[in-house]
């Protein structure tokens, strides 16, 4: 095993981190502003990805499909909060996961409808094209500038939560959340502003990732349950968490992928050696989760102390 | 009974036993993934299926298609309720060998026939092969197989071979490795359905090998060929139909074009029902049907074939009619060997930039009257 391909897989690692961060932030949030379950946010990063694909199609760039995408998943996410979520606030958990499940159902048969069931194309940007010479690996020149994307996303976020108005609010919402309606904030618009954020980071990651994925109807939960995982290592309403859950889920299972069926092909021969490797690497990251769970109930950054 | 009566009577049953054959009715339950990310593979053998019944013209088969989401519980539940509340006679439709492996034993063992347009897990092809079950399209190792000796006759000698970790994925190397006579560079299980694969494609690139075989079906081989595009590596690809389908092609772009992959259909087969059924799924469905497509609707045609020759009730009368495949085939010759698997020939194809869109075209055959290895194993 050579050096490169160590490098290699820990960009790998890193690069499938930072995607899983922006599904895992927008999950994050709202269930720490709102309290709410979202199971439907895997259908605003299908959604994101769709229109992304579509609209590239249509416009021949790549850069107006990602637009559209962000800003398609964000309206979704606007009228999904206005239309059904705003009404499961004050309902247990048990009911919005209902609601929230009944709506992957609905989203993906109407993306059906309208995109067919055939997945659709999405190319990369020429600008993006190709692999760049990093000193001892060439690396896809995509999922670089992913790893850009995701790590500029992560501090624009740290920066509107820690320095504006808005950013404030959310936090005051975090904490006390009755407090701030009485000190007259519109929680409501916040709510609605805060859903529509996570929504658009969520199409984000699905117009990003679809252009070097197959762009599909259900695509999206595959990434939820991953990103379910990461902000429960990372503390539920924690972005901070979420960074560290995301980069340690995304590392942890693309390392493990690639060294276990190496590391029991030392004392196995190497069909039983895949096999037991490849089975046992799945399960990785879900025994982390377990261990933190026992260690640390509340994950590695609690958001609320 | 007077006379009269008892002699119209005896008129009546004459007539009835010299009347023709009718085609004896049947109720069939597909079961097929019509969601997620295997769901262009289940529309297309639904499309091809119905429109093998709506050209025949006849209402011998009344079918009922209900979604299993490539999930094993959800084909198993289904299947029951198919079996015990609507009382199908005939169960088809499985895309994916894991949910065949749930539901076809059970299936049979209730005297229920199963046939199918797709899955052929190795573990239903030999020892526990069953008198009711019939796979139309073939056994899973077999266009695997093909893949392998084609590899040697391209030259190749240290091949990276990948599947997911699932019976066809399993059954996908064996068969590479069966026929395929170079070395390993290396070789890899991913997940069922996985999206991402840097780390696999690192793998390969790290391993010196020059050349790459992968069974990847629908969303997942796109991914990977996407993927592949982007990593700079440039080894040359051979596989079989399921991972360069028609179904997927649009999908993948140009990165596509050239790839050797093995099947036993093609767009381009020459033949009078081929040709037929090309025509007559463009009308219908406006697109180029792929190799799913041409399997449910053999399927189709294979099972109106022998209800126009027995009454499915009559299970030894309709299973010889089964056997005997007596229609049209759309890949040409069909047969069934004796554990109920297709003998058949398997096609090299290239991808190539057809009217308008990538498609497949044929450039050799790899083998003639193919048999699987698993037949001599079944005892029926």
């Amino acid at each position: 095993m050579s050096l490169s391909l160590l490098v290699e897989q820990l960009l790998n690692g890193v690069q499938f981190g930072l995607m899983l961060f922006l599904m895992a932030a927008g999950l994050t949030l709202v269930f720490g502003v709102m309290g709410l379950i979202n199971l439907a946010h895997g259908s605003l990063y299908m959604i994101g990805a769709f229109v992304c694909a579509v609209v590239a199609g249509w416009l021949g760039s790549f850069w107006l499909g990602l637009v559209a995408g962000l800003a398609a998943a964000a309206a979704a996410g606007a009228i999904i909060e206005v239309v059904v979520i705003r009404r499961l606030y004050a309902r247990d958990h048990l009911d919005q996961v209902l609601a929230t499940f009944a709506l992957i159902l609905i989203l993906s048969e109407g993306v059906r409808i309208i995109f067919g069931p055939f997945p659709l194309y999405l190319s990369v940007p020429d600008l993006l094209n190709g692999t760049v010479s990093l000193g001892i690996v060439d690396y896809s020149l995509y999922r670089l500038a992913l790893i850009g994307v995701g790590l500029l996303t992560a501090l624009g976020l740290w920066l509107l939560i820690a320095r504006t108005r808005l950013g404030i609010r959310i936090r005051a919402g975090e904490s006390d959340r009755e407090m701030i309606a009485a000190l007259g904030v519109n929680i409501r618009a916040l709510y609605t502003v805060v859903f529509a954020l996570g929504a658009a980071l969520a199409g984000m990651a699905g117009a990003l990732v679809g252009a070097i994925q197959s762009v599909q109807v259900g695509m999206g939960e595959p990434v939820l349950i991953l990103a379910f995982v990461v902000i429960v290592i990372g503390g539920i309403g924690s972005i901070k968490g979420a960074m560290v859950g995301a980069l340690l889920v995304g590392v942890i299972d693309t390392m493990g992928r690639f060294l276990l069926p190496r590391a029991f092909g030392l004392f196995l021969d190497p069909s039983q050696a895949m096999d037991v490797g490849a089975a046992l690497a799945s399960m990785l990251i879900y025994i982390l989760m377990a261990l933190v769970l026992i260690l640390r109930p509340r994950g590695l950054f609690p958001a609320n102390g | 009974m007077s006379f009269a009566k008892r002699a119209a009577a005896s008129i009546a049953a004459l007539t009835l036993a010299a009347a023709p054959a009718v085609a004896q009715e049947a109720r069939v339950g597909m079961i097929t993934t019509l969601s997620g990310g295997g769901a262009g593979l289940g529309v297309d053998v639904r499309d091809g299926f119905e429109l093998a019944l709506a050209q025949s013209g006849s209402d011998a088969v009344e079918l009922i298609v209900e979604d299993d989401a490539r999930r094993p519980e959800l084909a198993v539940q289904i299947a029951r309720r198919m079996i015990q509340s609507e009382r199908v006679d005939i169960l088809t439709g499985i895309i994916w060998s894991n949910l065949a492996m749930a539901v076809v034993p059970s299936t049979v063992a209730q005297g229920v026939f199963y046939i199918s347009p797709n899955a052929g897990p190795s573990a239903l092809a030999g020892e526990n092969c069953s008198e009711n079950y019939f796979n139309a399209a073939w056994q899973n190792d077999s266009l695997h197989e093909a893949a392998g000796a084609t590899a040697n006759e391209l030259g190749y000698e240290n091949t990276f071979i990948m599947a997911p970790n699932y019976p066809a994925g399993t059954d996908a190397l064996t068969g590479f490795k069966r026929h395929y006579d170079g070395e390993l560079a290396g070789e890899l299980f991913t997940q069922l359905g996985q999206t991402d694969y840097a780390a696999e494609i690192a793998q390969i690139r790290d391993s010196g090998a020059d050349s790459i075989f992968f069974f990847l079906p629908g969303g997942m081989g796109i991914s990977f060929m996407r993927q592949y595009e982007q990593s700079g590596l440039d080894l040359p690809i051979v596989s079989a139909a399921f991972s360069f389908g028609q179904d997927m092609l649009p999908a993948m772009g140009e990165n596509a074009l050239g790839v050797i992959n093995t099947s036993q259909w093609s767009p381009d087969l020459d033949n009078a029902a081929n040709e037929a059924f090309i025509e007559a799924f463009r009308a219908e469905y406006g697109r180029t049907p792929s190799l799913y497509a041409s399997q449910g609707y053999d399927t189709a045609n294979l099972i109106l074939s022998a209800l126009e020759q027995a009454d499915v009730d009559d299970a030894d009368a309709f299973r010889e009619a089964l056997r005997a495949a007596d229609f049209d085939s759309v890949r040409g010759d069909f047969a069934f060997a004796a554990n109920h698997h297709p003998i058949q020939d398997i096609y090299i194809r290239e991808v190539v930039q057809g009217d308008g869109e990538l498609t497949n075209r044929i450039i050799g055959t790899a083998f003639e009257d193919h048999v699987d290895v698993y037949v001599d194993e079944c005892r029926m």
